[in-house]
């Protein structure tokens, strides 16, 4: 059996050997749906300007990392590349030991805008892909960021947390093995994004997909991952495990002393 | 309170007062010999003449005839152009083949071509109809093809990164997002096509509004003859209204349009 482990549908999940036993599976017996990345050396280049150069990166199944790294260090083409977006010039991107060589259906990727379609409502944004049965699928999703009630509305009268939300919703309909954050929670304000962190980590605990996360921001990145990787001209050049208990506080001296290492290598 | 709600009352009828006073001052002119009946007719033999050509049956086929050459002409001009606009909008290939040409044609005033029109088609309905088609035909390819151009990127990469194919991409990401721009050039269509139907008719018909004011004008009834005007005016503002409807319908969504903020 394929290692790949893909939540099909809620009840007749079978389980996969080894990689679904009692710890990792959620409280509904759910299949965690985690596989292991792979960026072998990858290279990228617009015209003569490198962006990335060589970007090499393991990713465990079902891991969290963070990736930090300065504003046009090439964070977003790396993301384009594992969903299948874009080609490198050089390198491999492997989703579960697969090359990618077009687009994957087993990644997600939430941009930093929601890009939500105005013309469809909420529910109709999240089932976006007509899945069959995808209503009851989308609700599903919406119930768990806490928009159900507002299933019906349009996207133009939500607030920017509220369309983040149900980006967020539209990418879990979506079962991802793997699962991209392309700075998602930029444009909210502190109070919205501490409430979307704790979502996230939330929904990340109960799903377990292989994430990655970009962020500029350092605490983002020590409070929500497993690991904090910092890109710099174009490779990866410092990675760090950050061994702290969840859920983590951000006043924590240990988490506080990370972050300041962390911002050293950016 | 009181006096805002007395001001909101009057709101219904200020706007009116000066259209009445105009037609009060005219239909007197007209009484008193001010004006020669021959030159502008009162107000009240328009009403009658309108009366007259209501009842003979006469006005409703002159009406029925030019509705039928108008969204004749719309419907093959502005689907053409539609179907244009959509094809060079979405293929580069297309658009390069199509556009300069199209927009070489797009120069000539296509009323200036009514004298091949009547070469070719004398005066016969296809004339009309051809007219109305090439005059609506620009509007709407341009607004399609403008509008499927600047459709949002980051909403079509959104969809394939979603597992939507090029099909379900086009229904449900390019086409409703081209559709505002799609219904500007509707209504600028509808503009043209009353005015090219106006002049098509004066110039070259033996039915429809156009040639009914034209042959109430050679036997010097000129009541007719503004009543015909009045038609035109109405028929046309109709047209606009059927669009903003037709906008308010599949535009819901946009937030110019929201009532309540609810989609259901
Ligand atoms: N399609 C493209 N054509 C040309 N250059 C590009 C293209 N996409 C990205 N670049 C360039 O590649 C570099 C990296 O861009 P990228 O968007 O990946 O940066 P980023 O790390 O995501 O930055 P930010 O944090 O500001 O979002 C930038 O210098 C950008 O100008
Ligand atoms: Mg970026």
């Amino acid at each position: 059996m394929s290692p790949i482990v893909r939540k099909i549908e809620q009840a007749g999940a079978v389980a996969a050997d080894g990689v679904v036993d009692g710890e990792d599976a959620d409280a509904a017996g759910q299949k965690l749906l985690g596989v292991p990345l792979e960026l072998d050396n990858l290279h990228v280049a617009f015209g003569a300007r490198k962006v990335l150069q060589g970007l090499t990166l393991d990713i465990p199944a079902r891991q969290f990392v963070a990736v930090v790294g300065r504003s046009g260090v090439g964070k977003s083409t790396l993301m384009r590349l594992i969903v299948g977006l874009d080609r490198p010039n050089d390198g491999r991107v492997l989703i579960d030991g697969n090359e990618v060589t077009s687009l994957q259906k087993s990644v997600r990727l939430l941009f930093q805008d929601a890009r939500l379609l105005p013309w469809q409502t909420v529910l109709s944004n999240v089932g976006i892909a007509r899945m069959p049965g995808w209503k009851e699928t989308a609700l599903t999703a919406l119930r768990d960021v806490g928009l159900e009630d507002r299933q019906n509305d349009w996207p133009a009268v939500l607030s920017g947390g509220q369309r983040q939300r149900v980006a967020l919703a539209r990418v879990l309909v979506g079962h991802p093995a793997v699962l991209l954050l392309d700075e998602p929670f930029g444009a909210l304000d502190a109070l919205t994004r501490s409430e979307m962190h704790a979502l996230l980590e939330r929904l990340w605990l109960r799903h377990r997909f292989t994430t990655l996360l970009i962020t500029h921001d350092v605490a983002e990145a020590v409070a929500l991952a497993d690991r904090v990787v910092v890109i710099r001209d174009g490779r990866v050049t410092y990675d760090v495990d950050v061994d702290l208990p969840r859920p983590r506080r951000r006043i924590d001296p240990l988490t506080v002393a990370l972050q300041s290492k962390i911002l050293d290598q950016v | 309170m009181a006096s805002r709600s007395v001001l909101r009352g009057a709101g219904g009828i200020v706007p009116w007062l000066v259209p009445i006073a105009v037609l009060a001052i005219w239909e007197l002119a007209a009484r008193g010999g001010f004006v020669e009946a021959r030159l502008l007719p009162a107000p009240s033999q328009v009403a009658m003449a309108f009366w007259d050509t209501l009842r003979s049956g006469a006005l409703l086929h002159h009406v029925a005839i030019s509705s039928n050459r108008a969204f004749l002409g719309l419907l093959l001009g502005g689907g053409l152009g539609f179907l244009l606009g959509v094809i060079n909008g979405t293929s580069r290939h297309a658009e390069l083949l199509l556009d300069s040409a199209l927009q070489m044609f797009r120069n000539v005033p296509h009323l200036a071509v009514i004298p091949m029109v009547i070469l070719w088609f004398g005066i016969d309905e296809m004339a009309k109809v051809f007219l109305v088609a090439i005059g609506t035909l620009f509007p709407i390819y341009l607004n399609t093809f403008h509008g499927i151009r600047t459709v949002d990127r980051g909403l079509i990469e959104m969809a394939r990164v979603n597992g939507l194919g090029p099909f379900a991409i086009f229904w449900r990401v390019v086409l409703p997002g081209a559709l505002p721009s799609v219904l500007v050039g509707l209504r600028y269509a509808l503009g043209i096509m009353w005015l090219t139907l106006i002049v098509a008719e004066t110039i070259a018909a033996s039915s429809g509004i156009g040639y009914m004011t034209m042959n109430a004008r050679e036997f010097l009834h000129t009541d007719v003859v503004v009543l015909g005007i009045i038609i035109y005016a109405l028929l046309g503002k109709a047209a606009d209204v059927a669009t903003k409807l037709i906008e308010h319908r599949v535009l819901a969504w946009h937030p110019a349009y929201h009532a309540a903020g609810n989609a259901a």
